[in-house]
């Protein structure tokens, strides 16, 4: 056990460190194209896609240093490496595990440099949490598949320029995870009709997709035919890994902790209330166990071993956050809460105002809702019988 | 970075698992949890043979020179065992003497600690459950470069057994410890009838106590401080064999849940249980990953310390409570049973929960420690 960084890996941390600092100094941020210059300067480091393969445009470096440089970045608020999220976190993985010297030579690189945005086709009217139950249909037709079905809550479908689509090849399985198949499909393929969904907190981030006769060459199949459900599992490991990375969450706490001591319940600050502190300390702990679990499962993948289950544990922890964080800010602010975009007589900073408090279903639902966490740590880990 | 046992920890806890199952199987912890102190002579000397006592005591002392998570590795293996036996007291002991005694009183006290002669334990709590300075009353009066004393030390654990007590007190404004010995006059210990039987502990009382110049331990620089140390090794101790115990428990309630058949199906098939059997698996991991980061800073970032123990110990706190619970509700009757061993994790877990701080006190600490 060793929580302390090689020389090599402390210098690196260094290296990022002055890089943050000299980018994203006050004037830097202030300035015209700060946001281009930003995308420019990380990828002319190497530093998007830093564990990729250098030969697609990667940073062909360790999980440590990602790590580290994932850890630098959030410390220093800094904007994302990249904009095309979904890409860089599962689809390009996926691709890189899965796909042909053609697919990574043609996606891989655009995905690097924020060219246009990937779409995740998972889910379907009837079948969510029960997605190997999908029935989306792909059928073989000379160099194409003919594509028929719908999908739905496809973030950002509206502005992608492709889509990762699972679609059924064969219904006569006996197991429902065979004869899934994975598919890249552009968006602006005739027959593709795209739905916009408002949600609670306002926005149509998530969208209805309609598939009628899409046609897709054979190139873009992703593994084999029938064998989806694999890129799935893996891609789904990783997506569950994104949503749980945790610098962002601590950022997210330290702004709670900050109401607390600005905001005034009850005739004193709300940091001086004791059930405030407890449950202010118990999101620092479980952020905390969150990192070291992280560690922990790291240390796996430097051995060589897959992600895989294991992630269900802080996704579990991340959806009691999203939810518990929101509710506190609430209950520091109380009625001066209910004001969208702040109540001037409350003496809190406008900034901090809790904008994220309907937001959680974002990460408690999508990627798997913890039911389907819980299921998946007894069944797969502690090898209870499925219900 | 490297968020894994070595080969070499692994070999210790191996042979420790291997050791408990051969040695001290449940039938043995049950015989000796009902023995009037909850001791057996001969466990304690195969415990000496294979250098458990002396783990983290210097091997120019008669030990074998490892660390806390070497320790910790060791405890999670006691902790899932239920092994009743003074080893975290011990050990807890010798880390005092080891950090703030001077190389003669090391010389003096480790050897025998480590061959299991001696049994150390601390005592540092009194009236009032304080852990802190504030709790420390017990005044020392000047004799000769001595001190008397007169009073209680409460809540002490492995009082009836013990030989060795380490008993901060106050001199004027400072904060001393003193070693005092089982067989020196005017000290009595009573151990209590305890909650969880493998789990005893007891009163020390003090009546007018002669401690000479050196047997006062010679190295803090500040006895608060030193204090504030020796609390927070001990509840990484405890945490560390709270770990290996909700670990088990988890396993006993998930064999059950496969094994019981209701409704014509094994009960671990309905969500209402296979939920939080796999909440406890959560519980747990995280309460490790929590408790070998402050075991690590230890050794290695001791100013990280107190922050890593007092989340570790919340955090498990909380969790074992839960654990023991869930895990006899998940048995039905049968786990209110004398007979099965679930309840006995589940009395670990009550017995668990104030030591060293529960999670109400950690909890604050994460608070005031996170500046606000
Ligand atoms: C903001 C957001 C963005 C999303 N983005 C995408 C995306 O980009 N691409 C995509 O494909 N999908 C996306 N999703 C969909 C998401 O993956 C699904 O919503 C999720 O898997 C749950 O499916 P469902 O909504 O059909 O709910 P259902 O599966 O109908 O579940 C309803 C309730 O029943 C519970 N439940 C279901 N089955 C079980 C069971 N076996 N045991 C116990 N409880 C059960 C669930 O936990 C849930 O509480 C997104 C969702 C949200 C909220």
């Amino acid at each position: 056990m060793d929580f302390k960084l090689t020389p090599d890996e402390e210098a690196f941390r260094d290296e990022v460190r002055a890089f943050a600092k000299e980018n994203l100094s006050p004037e830097a941020r202030k300035s015209s194209g700060f946001l281009s210059n930003w995308l420019k300067a990380v990828r002319e480091k190497r530093w998007v896609g830093f564990n990729w393969p250098e030969a697609y445009g990667g940073g062909g470096g360790g999980i440590m240093k990602q790590v580290i440089l994932k850890e630098e970045m959030a410390k220093a608020g800094a904007p994302p490496l990249g904009l095309c999220l979904m890409g860089l976190q599962w689809v390009g993985p996926a691709i890189i595990e899965y796909g042909t010297e053609e697919q990574k030579k043609s996606f891989l690189p655009d995905i690097l440099d924020s060219k246009y945005q990937w779409c995740t086709g998972y889910s379907e009217p009837g079948y969510g949490s029960d997605l190997a139950s999908l029935q989306c249909k792909a059928v073989r037709d000379g160099d194409e598949y003919v594509i028929n079905g719908q999908k739905i809550w496809t973030s950002i479908a509206s502005w992608s320029k492709w889509m990762i689509l699972l679609t059924r090849t064969d219904f006569n399985t006996d197991d429902k995870h065979d004869g899934i198949t994975c598919l890249l499909v552009e968006m602006d393929s005739p027959g593709i009709e795209v739905r916009p969904i408002k949600n609670m907190a306002g926005g149509s981030l998530f969208s209805e997709v309609f598939f009628d006769n899409v046609r897709v060459p054979v190139e873009n199949l992703l593994g084999e035919e029938g064998k989806g459900w694999a890129v799935t599992v893996s891609a789904l490991a990783h997506e569950r890994s994104g949503i749980s990375e945790v610098a962002g969450l601590a950022k997210q706490l330290d702004e709670v902790i900050e109401l607390a001591k600005q905001a005034t319940r009850n005739g004193r600050r709300a940091s001086e209330q004791p059930s405030i502190r407890r449950r202010l300390a118990k999101a620092d702990t479980i952020i905390e166990g969150m990192r070291l679990n992280g560690q922990r499962f790291l240390t796996r993948q430097l051995k060589g071993e897959p992600l895989s289950s294991e992630t269900s544990i802080n996704k579990l922890h991340r959806a009691f956050l999203a939810i518990e964080l929101g509710d506190l800010s609430l209950e520091i602010l109380g009625n001066a809460s209910q004001y969208l975009g702040g109540d001037e007589t409350s003496g809190v900073d406008q900034n901090l105002w809790p904008n994220g408090v309907l937001d959680w279903p974002t990460v408690v639902i999508g990627g798997g809702t913890p039911n389907i966490q819980r299921n998946i740590i007894a069944e797969r880990i502690l090898g209870l019988p499925k219900d | 970075m490297n968020f894994g046992l070595t080969d070499e920890q692994q070999i210790l806890s191996n042979v420790a698992r291997r050791f408990l199952d051969e040695r001290a199987p449940m039938s043995t912890v049950r015989d000796v949890m009902e023995s009037p102190e909850a001791f057996d002579d001969k466990l304690w000397s195969a415990m000496a043979e294979l250098g458990w006592l002396g783990l983290i005591i210097d091997d120019e002392y008669g030990g074998v020179g490892l660390g806390w998570v070497d320790l910790a590795v060791l405890l999670e293996e006691t902790g899932r065992g239920l092994l009743p036996a003074p080893l975290i007291s011990t050990s807890l002991a010798a880390a005092a003497i080891s950090d703030f005694g001077s190389a003669d009183q090391k010389g003096r006290y480790l050897p025998s600690l480590a061959d299991g002669s001696a049994i150390g334990t601390l005592a540092l709590l009194e009236d009032g459950d304080v852990l802190g300075p504030d709790g420390i009353a017990l005044a020392g009066v000047k004799e000769g470069g001595g001190y008397r004393l007169s009073g209680s030390k409460r809540f002490v654990h492995d009082a009836g057994v013990a030989t060795l007590f380490i008993v901060p007190f106050r001199a004027g404004s400072e904060i001393l410890f003193a070693v005092v010995q089982s067989s020196a006059e005017g000290v009595s210990s009573q151990s209590r009838r305890t909650m969880d039987e493998t789990k005893r502990m007891g009163d020390l009382t003090l009546d007018n106590v002669l401690v000479a110049p050196d047997d006062v331990l010679a190295g803090p620089a500040d006895g608060a401080v030193a204090l504030a140390r020796l609390f927070d090794l001990a509840a990484v101790a405890v945490t560390a064999e709270m770990i290996g115990a909700m670990d088990r428990a988890r396993e006993i309630t998930t064999q059950y849940a496969k094994d019981r058949i209701q409704f014509g199906a094994p009960i671990g098939k309905y969500q209402g249980v296979k939920h939080p059997l796999a909440e406890m698996y959560v519980d747990v991991e995280t309460s490790r990953s929590l408790l070998y980061y402050a075991a690590w800073c230890v050794g290695e970032k001791p100013d990280g310390l107190p922050l890593a123990t007092a989340r570790a110990k919340a955090y498990a706190s909380e969790a074992f409570t839960r654990i023991g619970t869930d895990g006899v509700q998940l048995h039905g009757a049968i786990g209110f049973t004398a007979e099965y061993d679930i309840q006995l994790y589940l009395k670990r877990s009550k017995w668990a929960l104030p030591a060293f701080g529960d999670a109400e006190f950690h909890y604050e600490r994460v608070s005031s420690l996170g500046g606000y």
